[in-house]
C-alpha cells in the first residue's frame, strides 16, 4: 500500500474550504488521502509548505494578499516543489491559459469524479518539474521569493530600496538586509516598471524609496550624479546615459 | 408592420412636473419668443423693442402652463395620449385669452401684441413643445431600455453565482435547513436580477434585496464583511429603479472586501431630506488597479444611465475617494406611488 498523498487546501472562503474536505473525504474512499493543512491566503500557504512537505496543493486563485498564480510561482523555490492544482469559481483568463498549457485545473463548484481524476493524474507526476507556470499570465507579483536553505524567503516588493545586478545573482536590499535573488534585471524591469526607476544598467532603484538626487564634483571631469535614497545612507551612482531620468523624475 | 406596431407600447404622456421636462419646455418656447421678435424685426435696436412684449407675455405664461399642465398630467395619467393632448391645448388657449386680457388691463397700451398673434403663438410653441417631447420619450423607448438593463444582468458576476453554489453545497450535509434558506434567497435575489426592471419599486424591495444579497457573500466571507445599515429614517415608501444598490454593494463587496484578509465595513446610509431620498454607500479602497477601474465604471454608468431615463436631471450620483475610503452618493426625487 502506498502512503496517503499529503493535500494541502487553500482557499481565502472557509465553506469552500470546508466543501473541499468533504469531497476530498469522499474521494478518500477510492484514493489513499490525508488533508495535513489549510490555509487561508497565499502568504499563509508558502509559510506552510516551508515547515511541512506535502504531495498536492489544492490552490484558489483569487485570494487577499497573494494570489494563486503568484503562490504557484514562488513554490518553485522549494527544494521538492508540490505538485499543483488550481481552483476557481470563475477566471476566463486564468482557464484559457491553464488550457493552453495543460495546467490541472477544477472549476467551482468542484464534482467528486473531477477531482478523483485531477489527483491521480497529478499523483503520477509527482517529483516532475510544473509545466506550463512560466507561460500563466501574471499581474506584477507583490513578492519576490528568494530560496536560503530550502526555505522560500518572501520580500515584499514594497519594502525593497533597490535591486543591482551583480556577477550571477541580482541583490535585493531592503531597509534591514540583503537578499540573492536569481532573476534578469530586464524582466524585472519589464514587470515592475511603474515601482522602479533604472538609473543604472545593473540598477533599479524603488521610485518611493527616492529621497533626491546629488551631483558629486569629480577632479578633471563634470562629475556625476548619485540618488539619495530614503532608509539608507547609501548612494548609488546614475549613469551617464541614464541621467535624464533624473529630469522625468523630477518632472512628476 | 401590425406585428410590430402591436408590440410598440402607446406614447408616454410627458411629465411636466419633472424638472428636467420644465427646464426643456422653458429653453424651447424663450427660442422661439426670440424667433418671433427676429421674424418681426430683424434688426438688433428693433428687435429688443419686439421681444420686451413678447417677453412680458412669455414668462407668465410659461410659469401657468407649467403649473397647470403638472396637475392636468397628473389628473390625466389613465387617459390616452390623443386625450392628453387636446386637454394640453385647450388648457393653452384658454390660458393665453386670460392672460392677454389681464396684461392688457395691467398695461394699456395700443401697440402691445394683437390677440391672434398671442393665440397663434402659443398654438405653435405647444405643438413643437409636445412634438419635441413625443420625440424624446421615443428616442429613450423600452427597446434601448432594454438593452442597457440586459447589459447590466450580463455584469452580474459569475464569480458570485458560483462561489455562492460552492458554499450552499458546503452547509448540504452539516446544516441542510439553513442550506434551504440560503438557497430560497438565491432564487430571490435571481428572480430580480432575470426579471422586468423597467418599472420603480418601492425602496423596501430593494432593501430586502439587499440584505438578502449581502446574507450570501457574509456566507462566503464570514468575519471578512461587515456591514452597517444606517436606515432608521429610509422612505420605505419611495420609489427607486430596480437594482439601484444591489450592484454598487456587489462592487463593494468585490473591491473593497475581497481583496483584503482583514475585515472590512460596507456602510450604508439612506435617508430622505425633504422632497429628496439620499443613498450613501462606503466601503475600504484598495488602491485602483485596472480591472477595478473597468468594472466598477460599467456599474457607475448604468444606473447613471437608468437614473437619467426614470428621473432626468432631478437624479444625481457622483463616486469619490475619501478618506475612509470608496464612496458612492445617489440623489433622486422622493416620489410615491403616482
Amino acid at each position: 500500500m502506498d502512503a496517503p498523498i499529503k493535500i494541502l487546501v487553500v482557499d481565502d472562503e472557509l465553506p469552500a474550504r470546508n466543501r473541499l474536505k468533504e469531497i476530498l473525504q469522499d474521494v478518500g474512499e477510492q484514493l489513499s488521502l490525508t488533508v495535513v493543512a489549510e490555509a487561508s491566503d497565499g502568504v499563509n500557504a508558502v509559510a506552510l509548505l516551508n515547515e511541512m512537505t506535502v504531495d498536492i496543493v489544492l490552490l484558489d486563485i483569487r485570494m487577499p494578499r497573494m494570489d494563486g498564480i503568484e503562490v504557484a510561482r514562488h513554490l518553485q523555490n522549494l527544494a521538492v516543489p508540490p505538485a499543483i492544482i488550481f481552483t476557481t469559481a470563475f477566471d476566463a483568463y486564468a482557464v484559457q491559459a491553464f488550457e493552453l498549457n495543460a495546467v490541472d485545473y477544477l472549476l467551482k463548484p468542484i464534482r467528486r469524479e473531477r477531482l478523483q481524476a485531477a489527483l491521480e493524474k497529478a499523483r503520477g507526476r509527482l517529483g516532475t518539474p510544473q509545466a506550463g507556470l512560466e507561460q500563466l499570465p501574471q499581474r506584477a507579483r507583490g513578492h519576490l521569493s528568494v530560496s536560503e536553505r530550502g526555505k522560500i524567503l518572501l520580500v515584499p516588493v514594497a519594502d525593497i530600496l533597490y535591486l543591482r545586478a551583480e556577477l550571477k545573482y541580482i541583490t535585493i536590499k531592503t531597509a534591514p538586509r540583503e537578499y540573492l535573488l536569481e532573476e534578469s534585471l530586464t524582466k524585472l524591469e519589464e514587470e515592475f516598471g511603474n515601482v522602479f526607476l533604472r538609473i543604472h544598467r545593473s540598477c533599479l532603484v524603488a521610485r518611493s524609496a527616492i529621497r533626491g538626487f546629488e551631483r558629486v564634483a569629480e577632479e578633471g571631469s563634470d562629475g556625476h550624479w548619485v540618488v539619495l535614497l530614503n532608509g539608507s545612507e547609501e548612494r548609488l551612482p546614475v549613469s551617464r546615459r541614464q541621467q535624464q531620468v533624473i529630469r522625468e523624475f523630477k518632472g512628476k | 408592420m401590425a406585428s410590430i406596431n402591436q408590440n410598440t407600447p402607446p406614447a408616454a404622456l410627458p411629465d411636466f412636473c419633472n424638472l428636467g421636462v420644465m427646464l426643456r419646455v422653458i429653453f424651447i418656447v424663450n427660442g422661439l419668443g426670440i424667433l418671433a421678435g427676429l421674424a418681426r424685426k430683424p434688426s438688433w435696436p428693433g428687435f429688443w423693442h419686439e421681444f420686451l412684449p413678447i417677453s412680458i407675455f412669455i414668462q407668465p405664461a410659461l410659469l401657468a402652463s407649467l403649473l397647470l399642465l403638472c396637475g392636468v398630467r397628473r389628473a390625466m395619467a389613465q387617459r390616452t395620449y390623443r386625450e392628453f393632448v387636446i386637454a394640453v391645448f385647450l388648457l393653452e388657449i384658454a390660458m393665453a385669452v386670460a392672460l392677454y386680457f389681464g396684461i392688457r388691463a395691467l398695461i394699456p397700451q395700443d401697440d402691445f401684441l394683437s390677440l391672434p398673434a398671442v393665440l397663434g403663438f402659443v398654438m405653435i410653441a405647444t405643438a413643437i413643445v409636445l412634438f419635441y417631447l413625443n420625440l424624446r420619450s421615443r428616442a429613450l423607448s423600452p427597446a434601448i431600455t432594454e438593452a442597457r438593463l440586459q447589459a447590466l444582468q450580463a455584469r452580474i458576476r459569475p464569480h458570485f453565482l458560483f462561489n455562492s453554489l460552492t458554499a450552499v453545497l458546503s452547509l448540504m450535509r452539516a446544516d441542510p435547513r439553513r442550506a434551504e434558506r440560503v438557497l430560497e434567497d438565491l432564487a430571490d435575489l435571481f428572480r430580480v436580477l432575470m426579471g422586468d426592471n423597467r418599472q420603480l419599486v418601492p425602496l423596501q424591495n430593494e432593501f430586502v434585496l439587499c440584505r438578502q444579497y449581502l446574507e450570501l457573500e457574509q456566507l462566503r466571507l464570514g468575519d471578512r464583511l461587515k456591514v452597517a445599515w444606517h436606515i432608521d429614517n429610509m422612505p420605505e415608501d419611495a420609489l427607486v429603479p430596480p437594482l439601484i444598490l444591489q450592484p454598487l454593494l456587489e462592487n463593494a463587496v468585490y473591491h473593497g472586501i475581497e481583496p483584503s484578509a482583514e475585515p472590512g465595513e460596507v456602510n450604508i446610509n439612506i435617508y430622505r431630506n425633504r422632497d429628496q431620498v439620499f443613498f450613501v454607500l462606503r466601503n475600504p479602497y484598495h488602491g485602483d488597479s485596472g480591472a477595478h477601474h473597468q468594472g466598477n465604471k460599467m456599474a457607475l454608468n448604468n444606473i447613471r444611465e437608468r437614473l437619467a431615463l426614470h428621473f432626468d436631471v432631478e437624479a444625481s450620483m457622483k463616486s469619490q475617494v475619501v478618506s475612509s475610503g470608496y464612496q458612492v452618493t445617489i440623489t433622486i426625487p422622493y416620489t410615491t406611488q403616482r
